[in-house]
């Protein structure tokens, strides 16, 4: 199967099919990322600009390890760093960025759409690395790998989400994702930070339910969203203390959960509100093979995005 | 070859006659001299010697009046100017605008007003009123000097683009707008309920990821000012309603007797939320597009009298302006070039409307809701009065545009029904071939 798409904006718009194939690429990859020499030629020849318009840590340097993995030539901007400073707007940016003839443009960006309307004049490929609170199609894949690795099906599993449904654009992606791929979904958390008729977000739609041990019980997996601190501009909840009592998972509540339920989380972690410490670091959590699988899967959506065929090209 | 702009005296024949306040489209004959309507006959053909402007197959209506138009002059240039947002206006087929105070300073003080009327004078293509602030500077505090405003020429008062959070605020100005009989035009919106919103809230906006203003938001607005409109007898008039709640408060107040009145914008008539899926900036609007309900009560309510008339809150803004991310982008799109058209197209041959009452919604209707002359067909009036093919079908498109600005999602549709011109006091004014 061919991955013939120009860019990656979200999961919405994608096929299980396509989905599945970015999935399989990726457990190739994963194997590279075990050997010695920890790189293959599949992207020599194309370059990538990591355009970061907001802070951002871990995939900023996930996606960075991928291009180097797969051998591509990388150019970085941050907002911080730039002529943005200066009035710069997004648009000029990309046209230069387009003039310097990149050919995939990795970017996150805080407003929601932001990757919609680059890939209107751009004719570098555009992958999204998270818009506002729409999609972070990449960190849904590396959610859905690792929860593959661990179960092999979708189909018929159970994912609760835990969290700020309201602002996150990761719990989104995964609801997309996942009913696409057969999962049934289950958002859980303050209505303050539900959105409006969440219950019909992905195929098949979600449950929701406020009560978190309720919400857990019977999930093969959790998934547990980072409570963004920073962008709390009006209170949606009357303190972190309230919130860990009454939405965090302790081991206590993780009681409510099979044994066997997994423990996901995108990070960074704020031990002690969303999640305590002994969950964090505990046997049922897979955050660390997330941040792996996040690797993996980022080479293989910048490898299917570039045609997923350049060393044959060469080689032909 | 006859130059009809320099004709003092002559007959306009051929055409169907839309009279908005007899409610009746008919065949008839309007004499025109010295720029104004001297006589009307009910038949097609007059026996005359003066010249005769034949409009063989059109309709001639009162001249359009739009009572919600942002001209953005002075201190906005780059985006409209009164020359151009005027010329925008007679290709729209109006012949009269109402400008809003938001400009950059804010017509808050006599001087501005005069300012903009000489402009008017000197550059517009129409017949220009003015909007006084209701606040200076739009700061929603400071009540503006109402009477020196109305000295110097002012129709009515509005902040509008921002809602006077401060209810004691709002209750001085109704008051005081009162004693000097001005209307008062209010933008509803919670300010707390909406602060960052992007579009409506609802399962779209929760789909998009951006982040909604609900429709509760612009009601306990209106209720506010409804209540406070009849605590004060003011004359309250309620610009670009776009909920079904809201309406149904209108709808109560009107019952009670309170001096309210309320518009409904082209946009809010024809284009829903779900179009955003295409982030498109130009349907950035505030009020917010809504879902299909709201769609369907403003076009009911267009019939059964909670509406008074449709202005267009033509929101002229630069290309660069919108040319950003979608959070960015100012709200507005422009309109008034499109409005009859638009709905000419998508309610009248749709059978949601009835021809005679949409040209009501355009003359007679914003006429009465600011107290303005004009939108009437009578002997006596000024000849300001619009030519129309109703059955003309065109593409509107980017070179066709006279505003300055471009910011319309409707480039490229197809419509039925063109603004052949207009008469302005019996000069003719088109530059459609």
């Amino acid at each position: 199967m061919q991955f013939n798409r120009k860019d990656l904006l979200g999961l919405e718009d994608l096929s299980a099919e396509h989905i599945k194939l970015i999935l399989d690429t990726g457990d190739n990859f994963k194997e590279v990322l075990s050997r010695k020499i920890k790189k293959v030629p599949a992207l020599r020849g194309v370059t990538i600009a990591n355009v970061f318009y907001e802070p951002s840590t871990r995939t900023r340097m996930s996606f960075e390890l991928a291009e180097k993995r797969l051998s591509a030539d990388i150019i970085n901007f941050s907002k911080a760093t730039s002529s943005v400073k200066k009035g710069e707007t997004l648009r000029d940016t990309l046209e230069n960025i387009k003039a310097m003839k990149v050919d995939i443009v990795v970017m996150r960006h805080g407003s929601s759409g932001a990757h919609k309307f680059a890939s209107e004049f751009l004719d570098a490929s555009i992958v999204n690395a998270g818009d506002g609170r729409h999609a972070h199609p990449t960190q849904a894949l590396l959610d859905m790998m690792t929860l593959r690795e661990h179960w092999g099906t979708f189909n018929g599993k159970r994912v609760t989400i835990i969290g700020d449904i309201l602002h996150s654009r990761v719990a989104r992606s995964n609801i997309w994702g996942l009913t696409k791929m057969g999962a049934k979904v289950t958002v859980c958390g303050p209505p303050t930070m539900m959105p409006v008729d969440v219950e019909r977000l992905g195929e098949g739609g979600v449950r929701l339910e406020y009560d978190l041990r309720k919400a857990i019980e019977g999930a093969d997996a959790i998934n547990i969203l980072r409570i963004q601190l920073e962008r709390q501009k009006n209170s949606l909840f009357p303190s972190s203390r309230e919130y860990f009592e009454v939405f965090g998972v302790s081991s206590e509540v993780l009681k409510a959960a099979p044994p066997d339920c997994i423990v996901m989380h995108p990070g960074p972690i704020n031990r002690g509100v969303e999640i305590a410490q002994e969950v964090a670091d505990g046997k049922q959590a897979v955050i660390l093979p997330q941040v792996t699988n996040g690797v993996a899967v980022r080479m293989a959506v910048l490898f299917l995005i570039a045609g997923g065929k350049v060393e044959e090209d060469e080689n032909s | 070859m006859v130059n009809w702009k320099d004709k003092k005296e002559f007959w306009i024949t051929g055409a169907k006659l839309a009279d908005p306040e007899a409610g009746k489209i008919k065949a008839g004959s309007i004499l025109v001299q010295k720029g104004l309507i001297s006589e009307i006959q009910w038949q097609k053909k007059v026996e005359t010697e003066l010249p005769v402007f034949d409009c063989e197959g059109f309709l001639i209506a009162p001249g359009f009046i739009d009572i919600h138009t942002h001209l953005r002059e002075p201190g906005n240039e780059d985006k409209e100017t009164i020359a151009t947002g005027t010329a925008a206006a007679v290709a729209g087929g109006y012949t009269s605008i109402l400008c809003m105070a938001n400009t950059d300073p804010v017509i808050d003080d006599p001087s501005v007003v005069e300012y903009v009327n000489r402009r008017a004078q000197t550059d517009g293509n129409c017949r220009v009123y003015v909007t006084g602030a209701v606040t200076k500077g739009l700061d929603g505090e400071q009540i503006t000097e109402f009477f020196h405003l109305k000295k110097a020429g002012i129709v009515a008062l509005s902040d509008d683009g921002r809602y006077i959070a401060n209810s004691s605020v709002m209750r001085t100005a109704l008051e005081y707008a009162r004693m000097l009989d001005l209307p008062v035009i209010v933008h509803c919106e919670d300010p707390y309920l909406t602060d960052e919103s992007q579009m409506n809230e609802s399962y779209v906006s929760t789909r998009l990821g951006l982040k909604g203003a609900h429709a509760a938001s612009e009601e306990i607005a209106v209720a506010r000012d409804i209540r406070l409109a009849q605590l004060t007898g003011a004359r309250l008039h309620i610009a670009h309603v776009s909920t079904e709640g809201s309406l149904e408060l209108i709808k109560a107040a009107k019952k009670k007797g309170v001096a309210v009145t309320a518009e409904v914008s082209p946009h809010h008539l024809t284009l829903d939320e779900s179009l955003l899926e295409s982030y498109d900036r130009n349907l950035k609007v505030n009020p917010p597009l809504r879902g299909l309900s709201d769609i369907a009560a403003l076009r009911t309510a267009l019939n059964d009298g909670t509406i008074d008339c449709i202005a267009t809150d033509h929101a002229p803004h630069t290309e660069i302006d919108k040319q950003v991310e979608f959070n960015f982008a100012p709200p507005g799109m422009t309109g008034l070039e499109t409005s009859f058209a638009q709905l000419h197209t998508e309610l009248v041959l749709n059978g949601k409307f009835e021809l005679i009452d949409l040209i009501r919604m355009l003359t007679t209707g914003p006429a009465g809701v600011i107290g303005l002359s004009g939108g009437k067909l009578a002997a006596g009036v000024p000849a300001d009065l619009v030519l129309i093919d109703p059955k003309e079908e065109w593409v509107f498109k980017k070179e066709m545009i006279r505003s300055k600005a471009s910011n319309t999602p409707l480039i490229g549709k197809k419509f039925t029904g063109r603004i052949k011109g207009v008469f302005l006091e019996g000069r003719w004014c088109s530059d459609v071939s």
